[in-house]
């Protein structure tokens, strides 16, 4: 097995090797990078199948479909909406990130504020410490933040601003907290972006009061509220009579973090941003976690139940857990039917950020009546690939961390109608004129919670079924 | 003005890193794929940035950083990197940007890029190799995109007999525009070389296939026959001498440089039109005397709605005073002339255009960002908004209606088939400044006329 050695590193783009081979996937004239192939596999029962290999910063000069560490602090804290996010480094990474996720809030909103250093090449050779604590005072004392949060970017870390140093000197002043999140978008992937920012949080986490928390309490990790979802999860968990004590971070607010570790279970979505978060909660706060999903009619009811079964001294939390699940999949089952109608036989590739999602997007497709012949995320770990490749049918193709080369090589070969991603991928689908649902942070329409699954079918419905693909080469283009 | 408050941070920013600028361009040279040298989310973010804009797919390759290459160099992640980019995308130019990381680390790429060279020598066909260095800690975008286009035809550009020919550099527009600068150079019958040209790289049809490197592009043998032209038109007002490529090819191969401000209203167009006549020695074709005809008509038939207008108009400084001269010429006044990007011409370059801008009370000002522009906007009460979507969160805010135009349009459709250049894109942003009025008056109308 090529291992991630130097001869692993060069993509000679062989025609056929042996390691392709084995995996049993025939190549076709779009070549996969030898680097990749062990990202890679199709499953087929009957073969030993090494697993695949994940959790591995991106082969150079791959079109990886990932982001840096950066991005990945940026994604976890956005939706904190009382908080401003100051960007420390050179304009781009702050402007890119400018209003572009459907992370909602209930009040204040400088979470869709963008603010940077905006470092100069002066700042690049004096070191831009003195630009970083005027900008500090001035836009706390301008917008009047709960907190500060400081990312660093890639220079930061190499012109050697102190920025703790910074931070603590301004909280001294201001009198907030300023947490500096370490987040130099080359010191290793996305999800060492997820830990820094988990990091920031646990700063926080423990300073508040949580007098008056009731014993039947949780902490929604890993929901960020994009058009709304936490608010539809949080309501059906105040209906089953359990209080929620704060949502990291969706509609997050720094005195709702501060009081997290009075809350009796964390409820744990997303995976890849929050277990460790979660852990780290266990370990000095004593706070178990569960994993859920809220996407597709099984995984949200599981989530209902889940958290009911922690529960066990009150029945009553179960009983209502399992009235709003059989009052909304009572509407809801009804109204899918037209949509699976249409839609029995079709196939779909799911290309998202975590695993996790995956494993929720392949249910919720298959009670639509699709199937799934691509499944993959830039950040998996080694359980996830297991899990997906038990879920998966015969035939589907698994990714780590893929680029567009591949993604449209799998589509096409596997005749996909559906692609589930994100913006990069969008315009990949529409290009080979199949179907495109949006399921990452930019979405506008809830996905989660049984109406999410009535919009993720409606969404699917209405992309997949368009007259418009008729004139997609793909299908002759009416020519 | 005196702010409310101090102001170190750039507070959403009126402008995009050097990168994207070297991204979009490189785009615009066939079979040619843009290498990012720094880490993947620059990449990544440039990508999902020009893709909500363009809506096509953009590959843009990164050597991806690691804390090690940050120690000890990138020399071999960029190597890596170049290498898997030409097996995967067998690329005929591989044009490498610069970023942050990998100028403050100092990694000598030209050194790098000769070395891969010696060490690939009897590898797969080499592709050309081109670097601009575009750290994001200079300027913006725009110097981004010109740093690209100055690298291009310096890496490719040879001296030849002098071919009737002429080279057109059209600054960052959109890909309607090109086709529509294709268009007119095809009615004079001259042979030209336009560069970039992402006209169908980034406004494409649909694909039967995965193309790995969309069709389309400025070949790079037409770039290096640049060096033989009659002249060279550039586009844009701002462009220092030894950032430009026309004057490049001026100096080194004596062709002729002509730089024109952006071809926006009907003088500039008409200098635009005039200079072909003169360099080709052709008369232009009847349809653009038709479509000046029309856009003078349209000018007598809209007057009264625009006239006395007051606007504020932001964005590249290039756009803004291609703008400022269409603007003029209907009687709409910009009250604030803003940018995010810093030449130090802005204002200058209006007053050339302008000679009373300071009794008019026309504001012009560099380097701001949309906060700035926002409370210049609540003391200024101008009637509308003229810039790309950026401006929105403060055109909804405050209430003053936007008209997008230029780069990124990310909350509307269309933006990479929307003109702005010639009688043509002028016809466009007149039709739709005229309506922008008219919808404002009908919204604010008790009666709600049908005819207007």
């Amino acid at each position: 097995m090529v291992s991630g050695s130097e001869s692993g590193e060069y993509g000679e783009e062989k025609a056929e090797t042996n390691l392709f081979i084995e995996r049993g996937m025939a190549m076709e004239h779009l070549g996969i990078l030898e680097g990749r192939k062990k990202q890679i596999l199709e499953k087929r029962s009957g073969m030993t199948q090494a697993d695949i290999a994940c959790d591995t910063s991106s082969l150079s000069g791959s079109v990886s479909q990932r982001a840096c560490v950066f991005c990945g602090s940026r994604v976890v804290l956005y939706p904190v909406a009382d908080a401003i996010h100051l960007v420390h480094g050179p304009i781009g990474c702050a402007a890119y990130t400018w209003d572009i996720r459907g992370a909602v809030s209930s009040g204040p909103e400088l979470h869709r504020l963008s603010f940077s250093t905006d470092l100069q090449e002066m700042d690049v050779i004096y070191g831009g410490e003195k630009k970083l604590y005027t900008s500090l005072i001035e836009l706390i004392e301008q917008y009047k933040p709960k907190a500060a949060f400081i990312y660093s970017t890639c220079i930061v870390g190499l012109i050697g601003d102190d920025i703790e140093a910074v931070c603590r000197k301004v909280a001294r002043e201001t009198g907030i907290p300023v947490l500096p999140v370490h987040s130099e978008g080359f010191k290793g992937t996305k999800k060492d972006g997820y830990k820094a920012a988990c990091h920031a949080l646990m700063q926080l986490i423990g300073t508040g009061s949580t007098e008056d928390i009731s014993k039947y309490s949780i902490n929604i990790l890993g929901e960020f509220n994009l058009a709304g979802e936490a608010w539809i999860i949080r309501q059906y968990y105040e209906k089953m009579g359990i209080e929620v004590v704060s949502t990291l971070t969706g509609d997050g607010r720094i005195d709702a973090v501060r009081r997290a570790h009075g809350a009796s279970l964390n409820v744990v979505q997303c995976s890849g941003s929050m277990t460790w978060l979660a852990k780290e909660m266990e370990e000095k706060y004593g706070i178990p976690f569960i994993r859920v999903s809220y996407f597709g009619i099984e995984d949200m009811s599981k989530s209902l139940y889940d958290v009911a079964l922690k529960f066990p001294e009150r029945p009553d939390i179960m009983d209502a857990a399992k009235q709003i699940v059989s009052e909304e999949v009572k509407t809801l089952y009804p109204s899918l039917q037209k949509f699976k109608k249409a839609l029995t036989g079709k196939k779909a590739a799911i290309y998202v950020g975590g695993a996790f999602k995956t494993f929720s997007l392949i249910k919720a497709l298959r009670s639509i009546g699709m199937s799934v012949v691509l499944a993959g995320s830039q950040t998996g770990n080694k359980d996830d690939y297991a899990r997906l490749k038990e879920m998966c049918d015969e035939g589907t193709v698994i990714v780590d961390d893929s680029n567009p080369v591949e993604l449209s090589k799998f589509i096409l070969e596997k005749g996909a109608d559906l692609l589930i991603g994100g913006v990069k991928e969008r315009p990949i689908a529409f290009k080979l004129g199949i179907g495109f649902c949006d399921h990452n942070h930019e979405r506008k329409i809830p996905l989660a919670g049984f109406v999410g699954m009535y919009n993720f079918a409606l969404e699917v419905y209405q992309s997949v079924m368009s007259p418009v693909w008729q004139f997609a080469p793909r299908k002759g283009g009416l020519q | 003005m005196s702010h409310e408050h101090a102001k170190t941070a750039t507070q959403n920013a009126c402008k995009l890193c050097n990168p994207l600028g070297a991204c979009l361009a490189f785009r615009g040279i066939e079979n040619c794929v843009p290498f990012l040298h720094g880490s993947q989310g620059c990449a990544t973010y440039i990508r999902r940035y020009l893709i909500s804009h363009y809506k096509e797919p953009i590959d843009i390759a990164s050597s991806n950083f690691h804390e090690e290459s940050a120690v000890f160099g990138g020399s071999h992640n960029l190597k890596v990197g170049l290498k898997n980019v030409s097996n995967q995308y067998k690329p005929e130019v591989i044009g490498i940007a610069t970023t942050c990381l990998s100028e403050t680390i100092g990694d000598d790429v030209p050194m790098i890029l000769r070395e891969y060279k010696k060490e690939f020598k009897n590898g797969s066909p080499m592709p050309i190799l081109i670097h601009a260095s575009t750290p994001s800690y200079q300027g913006s975008h725009i110097d981004g995109f010109h740093a690209a286009v100055h690298a291009t035809v310096k890496a490719l550009a040879v001296k030849g007999s002098r071919q009737r020919l002429i080279n057109l550099f059209p600054n960052m527009v959109s890909p309607a525009d090109m086709r529509y600068l294709k268009e007119i150079f095809r009615d004079f019958g001259v042979a030209f070389m336009m560069m970039p040209d992402y006209s169908q790289t980034m406004d494409g049809g649909p694909w039967g296939e995965y193309h790995r490197i969309p069709p389309g592009g400025t070949p790079a043998s037409a770039v290096a026959g640049s060096g033989s032209a009659t002249a060279s038109i550039e586009f844009g007002s701002t462009l220092e001498s030894e950032k430009s490529a026309a004057d490049y090819l001026d100096v080194l191969f004596g062709v002729p440089a002509y730089h024109l401000p952006l071809p926006i209203g009907i003088k500039g167009s008409d200098r635009f039109f005039s200079l072909l006549e003169t360099l080709t020695g052709e008369k232009r074709a009847e349809k653009y005397e038709d479509e000046r005809r029309r856009l003078v008509d349209a000018y007598a038939d809209g007057h009264k709605y625009v006239f006395d207008k007051k606007v504020i108009i932001y964005g590249e400084e290039d756009l803004v005073i291609g703008m400022v001269a269409f603007l003029q010429e209907i009687g709409i006044a910009p009250l604030l002339c803003a940018s995010g990007g810093k030449s130090g011409l802005l204002k200058k370059r209006i007053e050339e255009l302008v000679p009373d801008v300071n009794e008019l009370g026309i504001k012009v000002r560099e380097g701001v960002d949309f906060v700035d522009i926002e409370e210049e906007a609540k003391i200024l009460q101008p009637d509308f908004l003229i810039g790309n979507s950026k401006g929105y969160t403060m055109s909804r805010k405050n209430k003053i209606p936007l008209i997008r135009l230029g780069f990124p349009i990310h909350d509307r459709f269309g933006g990479q088939r929307m003109h702005h250049l010639g009688y043509r894109g002028t016809q466009e942003l007149f039709d739709r400044i005229v309506n922008t009025v008219i919808e404002q008056r009908q919204n604010a109308s008790s009666i709600g006329y049908t005819y207007m």
